[in-house]
C-alpha cells in the first residue's frame, strides 16, 4: 500500500447523508476480477444518464471540481455492501481523503487498506467547508502525521484516527506481513483447539 | 462464577490469538465463507505475494451472485461467466470446497451455510459480503468484510478488529397475526435509523425473538448491517440445537451432545450488560412497506409516505420520493407495482415460499405484474418442488427459477425496468438496486404475494385465506 504523511487538494462538496456503496459504485462494474480501472465508473448513474451522457445536473461534473482529491460527504458514508470496489473507484478516481461526520463500519476499514484516508468531522464544520466550496473554492491542507486540516485562510481543525491505523497509513504497511509476525501465536491457536 | 458475560464477550474471548494495548485484537476465524464477487482480487493478491491459503478446510465457496437463474446453461455475459470461471480455478489451485453452478449443494452463501451445518453457534464467520450477519441467528459472531480482508483470512485464517460495543435490542411482548419477523427488523430500522447499529453488535434478545423459528431469525439477523451493525445474534436454545441435528458438517450422535451444550452455555447470562440497550413492542408491529431509498424509510402499510413539512430530513426524503415517483402523504395502499420479486437471503428459505405459496394458492397474479420466485439454494428449490409449491406458484403466474442473488442485487439477467416498481423480499431499496432506474418497496413474502395478486399494496391481514 502507499504511504500518505499528508495531502492537499481542491474539496468536492456531496451534501448527502447514507451514501451507500450501490451508488459509489453499481453492481453492473462488480464483475470484473482486477482491482484497477473503476474510476471510470464512480457515482455512475448520478454521473451519468441511460445513454451514458453526462448529467450536467450532477455537480462532480461541474468543471470547477475537475481537480478534485478530497470528498466532504454526509454522515454514514458508504453504508450498505461491503464491495471493496468502492474505495478502489473514489481512489482510482482521484479522491485521496474522505470528510465525514460519520462512515459505515465496513467502508471504513475498506478505506484504509487502500491507501484512502477517512476522516471523521464534526459535522457542522464538514458543512461549513461544503457551504465553502460550493460558494467559491476550497483547498484543504490534511496533515495525517499532526491530525490536522488547515483551509486556504490557516485556520486549522484537528482530527481523531486511531494510533494503529496512522501507523500504517503513514507507513504503507501491508496487513498480512504485520500478522505473519504472529504466525507462531496463530499456530498455537490451532493446536489447542 | 465469574462475571456474567454476553454472548458476544463469550466468543470473543475464545477467538483472541493475540492481543496489545492500543491495537485491535487478532482473532481466529472458523469459517470463511467466499463467493466469485469479493474474492478474485484477493486471490490474485495471494499469488502476487507467494503466499497460500492456511485453511482450505475452514474455507467453503460457491457462486450466487453472478448465477443465471432461468437456464444455467446460458450465460451471456462473458465477464460475469470469466468470474465465476475465476472462482472455479481458484478453489482447484488451493483446494478449497465448492458448490459451483451444477452442485446440489449451490446456492445463495448466506442460505446455504445454515443449511449444510456449516454454520454452527459460538463460531466466528466471515465472508465478502455485508449479509453474513445472517449467521448470527444460530449465536456465531459472523460478520461482513472487504476483499483486502479476504486475502488476509486466507493467508492468515485470523482478523484484526477492534472489540465491538454490545447493542441489546429487546423486542417485548409477541408480534401479532400476519405479522412477520420480516416485519419486525424493518420496523426496528424505521424507529432506530439505519445507523444506530454502527460499531455495535447488535443481540436481539426478548420473548418475540424466542418465540421466532431458524428462517426467523436468520431474517432478522440479516438486516442488521442495514442497522449499521456488522453483526448480530441471538443467543442459542434448543429451537437453534433442533434446527442443526443431523445436518451435514454437525458432529452426529454422543459429539452431538456434547456441541449442543457447549452451545448452549453460550448464551448470554443473566445479568450480563450491554453497552446499549433499545426496547420495542412487538404488538404494535404491523406489516411493513418501504417507501423510499434506504430501508429505514419504511411504513405500515395501512400508513403514507411522510410529509415533507414534518420530515426531520426534508431534503432527503424529497430526494427518496422523487426517485421512487411518489408524492408527500401517499397512502400506501394506493401504490401500483409491476414486479414482484419473492427470493435473496432475507426470504428465500422453505418457510418464506410456503407462507407465500399459501396466499396465492388458487388465484392469479394481476395482468399488470410480472413475478418471479427464486429460491435460496438448489436443495430448497428440490424440498418446495417436493411439496408441489412450484405448481401453486407456476398456476398462479409466477415464475419459478433456479437459485441464486437474482433481482435482489440484479447482477444477472433478473433485472427490474427503469421506472419499473417492484415489491420485493429482499433487504436493500437503494437507487438502482434492482436495476438502473428501478425502484424498491421492502416487504414480507407474504405481502409480496398479496401485492402480486392484487398489483398493489393490501394488508395481508385482511387478504382472504392470509392468516391462520
Ligand atoms: S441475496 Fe442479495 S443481499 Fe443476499 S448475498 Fe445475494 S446479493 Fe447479497
Amino acid at each position: 500500500m502507499e504511504a500518505i504523511e499528508s495531502h492537499k487538494g481542491s474539496a468536492y462538496p456531496l451534501d448527502r447523508s447514507n451514501v451507500d456503496t450501490d451508488q459509489i459504485i453499481p453492481k453492473q462494474f462488480l464483475k470484473r476480477i482486477e482491482r484497477t480501472g473503476f474510476g471510470q465508473f464512480l457515482f455512475y448513474h448520478w454521473r451519468f444518464d441511460d445513454d451514458g451522457k453526462m448529467r450536467e445536473t450532477f455537480s462532480l461534473n461541474d468543471n470547477k471540481y475537475k481537480e478534485a482529491s478530497i470528498l466532504l460527504a454526509g454522515e454514514n458514508f458508504g453504508c450498505g455492501s461491503s464491495r471493496e470496489h468502492a474505495p478502489w473507484a473514489l481512489h482510482d478516481y482521484g479522491f485521496k481523503v474522505i470528510i465525514a461526520p460519520s462512515f459505515a463500519d465496513i467502508f471504513y476499514n475498506n478505506a484504509l487498506k487502500n491507501g484512502l484516508l477517512p476522516v471523521k468531522m464534526d459535522e457542522a464544520q464538514v458543512k461549513q467547508w461544503m457551504k465553502q466550496a460550493e460558494d467559491g473554492a476550497l483547498e484543504l491542507f490534511v496533515d495525517l502525521k499532526l491530525q490536522t486540516i488547515t483551509d486556504d485562510n490557516g485556520r486549522e481543525v484537528a482530527f481523531d484516527i486511531p494510533e494503529y491505523h496512522k501507523q500504517k497509513l503513514l507507513n504503507g504497511w501491508d496487513d498480512i506481513s504485520l500478522t505473519l509476525h504472529h504466525e507462531a501465536k496463530i499456530e498455537a491457536y490451532e493446536k489447542r483447539n | 462464577m465469574g462475571k456474567p458475560e454476553t454472548i458476544v464477550e463469550k466468543i470473543w474471548n475464545k477467538h483472541v490469538v493475540h492481543a496489545e494495548e492500543g491495537k485491535p485484537d487478532l482473532l481466529y476465524i472458523d469459517l470463511h465463507l467466499v463467493h466469485e464477487v469479493t474474492s478474485p482480487q484477493a486471490f490474485e493478491g495471494l499469488r502476487l505475494n507467494n503466499r497460500t491459503v492456511r485453511r482450505p478446510d475452514l474455507t467453503y465457496a460457491t457462486v450466487d451472485h453472478n448465477v443465471p437463474t432461468r437456464n444455467r446453461d446460458i450465460i451471456k455475459d462473458e465477464v460475469a461467466k470469466k468470474q465465476m470461471e475465476t472462482l472455479k480455478n481458484n478453489c482447484k489451485e488451493y483446494g478449497i470446497p465448492l458448490a459451483d453452478m451444477y452442485h446440489p449443494d449451490q446456492g445463495i452463501v448466506h442460505v446455504i451455510g445454515p443449511q449444510l451445518g456449516l454454520t454452527q453457534p459460538g463460531k466466528t464467520i466471515v465472508c465478502g459480503d455485508s449479509h453474513t450477519s445472517t449467521h448470527g441467528a444460530f449465536g456465531a459472531l459472523a460478520f461482513g468484510i472487504g476483499t483486502s480482508e479476504v486475502e488476509h483470512v486466507l493467508a492468515t485464517q485470523s482478523i484484526w478488529q477492534e472489540r465491538p460495543k454490545t447493542l441489546n435490542v429487546k423486542v417485548e411482548g409477541n408480534l401479532g397475526p400476519g405479522v412477520t419477523a420480516k416485519d419486525l427488523i424493518l420496523a426496528i430500522i424505521a424507529k432506530f435509523g439505519v445507523k444506530f447499529g454502527t460499531g455495535h453488535v447488535i443481540e436481539y434478545t426478548g420473548e418475540a425473538i424466542r418465540n421466532l423459528s431458524m428462517e426467523e431469525r436468520m431474517t432478522i439477523c440479516n438486516m442488521s448491517i442495514e442497522a449499521g451493525a456488522r453483526a448480530g445474534l441471538i443467543s442459542p436454545d434448543e429451537t437453534t440445537v433442533e434446527f442443526l441435528k443431523e445436518r451435514e458438517y454437525v458432529p452426529k450422535g454422543d459429539a452431538f451432545n456434547e456441541a449442543a451444550a457447549a452451545w448452549l452455555d453460550l448464551a448470554t447470562d443473566e445479568g450480563a450488560v450491554y453497552d446499549k440497550t433499545v426496547t420495542i413492542q412487538a404488538a404494535e408491529i404491523e406489516p411493513q412497506v418501504s417507501w423510499g431509498t434506504n430501508p429505514g424509510m419504511c411504513v405500515p402499510v395501512n400508513a403514507a409516505t411522510p410529509s415533507l413539512e414534518e420530515a426531520e430530513n426534508a431534503e432527503d426524503v424529497k430526494r427518496a420520493l422523487e426517485y421512487m415517483g411518489l408524492e408527500e402523504n401517499q397512502p400506501i395502499s394506493s401504490i401500483e407495482i409491476d414486479h414482484v420479486f419473492i427470493g435473496s437471503c432475507t426470504n428465500s428459505r422453505l418457510s418464506d415460499l410456503q407462507k407465500a405459496a399459501a396466499i396465492v394458492k388458487g388465484k392469479k397474479v394481476n395482468d399488470n405484474v410480472r413475478a418471479i420466485v427464486v429460491p435460496g439454494s438448489f436443495s430448497i428449490k428440490l424440498q418446495a418442488e417436493k411439496e408441489g409449491l412450484d405448481q401453486v406458484f407456476k398456476e398462479a403466474g409466477f415464475e419459478w427459477r433456479e437459485a441464486g442473488c437474482s433481482m435482489c442485487l440484479a447482477m444477472n439477467d433478473d433485472v427490474v425496468p427503469p421506472g419499473g416498481r417492484c415489491a420485493s423480499t429482499s433487504n436493500r431499496n437503494f437507487e438502482g438496486r434492482q436495476g438502473n432506474g428501478a425502484r424498491t418497496h421492502l416487504v414480507s413474502p407474504e405481502m409480496a404475494a398479496a401485492a402480486a395478486i392484487e398489483g398493489r399494496f393490501v394488508d395481508v391481514r385482511e387478504f382472504a385465506g392470509a392468516v391462520s
